[in-house]
């Protein structure tokens, strides 16, 4: 890419065309850094000023209900922020939720999109379905699922498990977490379904029909060529799926809205502030110590996207 | 690529191996669809049908459609969610697109010296949990007068979207042949003609795939706009909220309201499926 001038008067055409694009370059050297700038500063200005402002909220002793200051005390709020139980149960239910959700997504994903990957009748009509969850919004999946299937009056599935003899289970009530996390794994499976669908469809078709001339065994192409190849398309599902199942606040709303073993980070910080415990100087406290936790979390997270990045470098 | 018999027996697969994999696939995916199946058919029943032990057999009626759509007074209504659930969607995805499209441009074809920092950065304020910033937002839209209003959710759903865009466009933007590009500079086209004229075209598929997705994840939201914009303003996700009551039945009716409201993102899902899936192997990990 870089161009070597020539000394000038050169009658090489090649090099004069590089140069000059060269030149074209330099010149253009502002106006390539523009077009970054809106999108940057609109971003910054949406996201970080609330943050600053986070920070200095969380100084104050600052309650609505009952009114109460702002008054400035330090640190205060966060020496009892970080051993509050409650708080640190919230913190075990985001990570154990966020890893049974994706891993098990990244699984059934996967499953299925190998299932897709081959010709059969009504293989369209087929993915047509299976990407439906995906598309349905959070709250009519969480109200979908509690009421009509998990209830143990009107649910399908007590029906069925009634059906065979056995009592009705209150799947919600008694099982707040896994009932939460089946409705994840139901609406992610379909968006990694598509990743892995897109990593098996860009295959190199000519290196797998050498091994099959080479009679490699099924089980053999599967795990030497296309699981590596599947790789960074499964760490793009688990670095994506991770940034959106860490926020989950819609399907605990409206399914257990944050019953005991069910309340995760976002939810609990929700309840101290805005929605009910109007206490907003530990609010503000809890939110700061949750964005530099998932900085510390996205820092592992975007290495594994940088490793991704650097297989294949912009010239 | 046709497989002969013998290919097909190479790989291990019979006939019979293949139409029972195949039977299976469809097993699964009746599966997953079934609970959309239920909420659709639930939609016909009248109440007293819908809440009792489930059935499949009985008397459709569109009695609890129309009660979705009628409006009370003082509720927000059916039409006004559609309306401004459109209104802000579309105009945030088109503002996602207006400033990604540039930046990823930025990032990709004569990437700035630091692009992978900048990208990281984008990438990085997915990761503050929204929660998490509800209380400063909330704070500052009472403070600037854009609580309740439609321009508050545009600008959020802007952001929310911005970072996901920015790295998916920036991928696409990777495939356009360099040939091309310097051809155009060649002939003194602007950055403007560049963009527009030369790498548009081809990128075109991975900008829908792009745009799509802006449009999933902005329709469905709800917890921003029931905390900024709770009343009358709001989106559709807060129009199904409140057909849940705790005063009598309310299933058959909230089968029917959520059947709507995921309506136009199915659909469009449904019809772009194929061109998230070229899109997402055209450039997401690269």
């Amino acid at each position: 890419m870089t161009a070597q001038a020539e000394p000038t008067g050169s009658p090489d055409p090649g090099a004069e065309r590089a140069a000059k694009i060269a030149e074209f370059q330099r010149r253009d050297k502002w106006r390539r850094r523009l077009p970054l700038l809106p999108a940057l500063l609109f971003i910054i200005v949406v996201t970080q000023i609330p943050f600053i402002f986070n920070i200095w909220y969380s100084l104050q002793d600052w309650r609505i209900v009952p009114p109460r200051g702002p008054d400035f005390v330090g640190l205060e709020n966060y020496t009892e922020g970080y051993t509050n139980q409650f708080f640190l149960q919230s913190v075990g239910i985001s990570i154990t939720m966020t890893t049974a959700a994706v891993l098990l997504s990244l699984l059934v994903g996967t499953a299925l999109a190998l299932l897709l990957d081959r010709q059969f009748l009504g293989r369209g009509i087929a993915r047509t379905l299976l990407i439906t969850p995906f598309l349905i919004m959070p709250v009519v999946a969480g109200l979908l699922w509690k009421n009509q299937i998990f209830s143990s009056t009107f649910g399908v599935l007590n029906a069925i498990i009634e059906a065979f003899g056995l009592d009705a289970i209150p799947f919600v009530e008694r099982y707040p977490f896994w009932a939460i996390v089946t409705v994840l794994v139901w609406q992610w499976s379909p968006f990694m379904m598509l990743i892995i669908l897109a990593g098996l469809q860009g295959q190199p078709t000519d290196i797998l029909e050498a091994a099959r001339v080479d009679r490699a065994s099924s089980r053999g192409i599967f795990t030497q060529i296309t699981l590596p190849m599947l790789r960074p398309y499964m760490e793009l599902g688990i670095v994506l799926g991770a940034i959106y199942l860490l926020q989950v606040f819609d399907h605990i709303e409206v399914m257990t809205g944050g019953g005991p073993g069910s309340t995760n980070v976002p939810y609990f910080v929700y309840q101290r502030s805005i929605g009910g415990g109007w206490d907003f100087g530990q609010a503000a406290a809890y939110s700061t110590i949750v964005v530099i936790a998932s900085i510390i979390i996205a820092t592992f997270a975007l290495r594994v996207l940088s490793s991704l990045f650097q297989r294949q470098e912009p010239v | 690529m046709t497989l002969t018999a013998r290919d097909k027996q190479l790989r291990g697969q019979s006939r019979w191996g293949t139409a029972a994999l195949g039977l299976v696939t469809w097993l699964v995916a009746a599966l997953f669809f079934f609970p959309v199946f239920w909420m659709v058919l639930n939609s016909f029943k009248t109440e007293l049908v819908a809440n009792t032990k489930p059935v499949l057999l009985f008397e459709p009626t569109l009695d609890r459609w129309e009660a979705a759509i009628d409006s009370i007074p003082g509720l927000l209504s059916f039409s006004e969610a559609f309306f401004n659930s459109f209104l802000i969607v579309i105009v945030s995805t088109v503002l996602v697109l207006v400033l990604a499209i540039p930046a990823a441009y930025a990032l990709s074809i004569y990437p700035i010296k630091a692009w992978r920092d900048a990208l990281f950065f984008f990438i990085s304020t997915k990761f503050l949990p929204i929660v998490a910033a509800i209380l400063p937002l909330w704070i500052m839209a009472k403070e600037l007068g854009l609580l309740n209003t439609h321009l508050v959710l545009i600008i959020l759903y802007t952001a929310m979207n911005l970072p996901l865009a920015v790295w998916m466009l920036r991928s696409f933007f990777g495939e356009v042949p360099r040939e091309l590009i310097e051809a155009a500079q060649m002939d003194g086209t602007g950055l403007y003609g560049q963009i527009k004229d030369v790498m548009l075209p081809i990128v075109a598929p991975g900008v829908a795939a792009t745009a799509l997705l802006c449009f999933i994840f902005a329709w469905n939201e709800f917890f921003l706009a029931v905390q900024l914009n709770p009343v009358e303003g709001s989106t559709v996700p807060v129009w199904v909220s409140t057909n849940v009551t705790t005063r009598g039945n309310f299933m058959a009716k909230l089968s029917a309201a959520s059947t709507l409201a995921v309506l136009p993102v199915v659909i469009a899902g449904w019809i772009a499926q194929k061109k998230m899936i070229r899109g997402l192997s055209m450039g997401a990990v690269k």
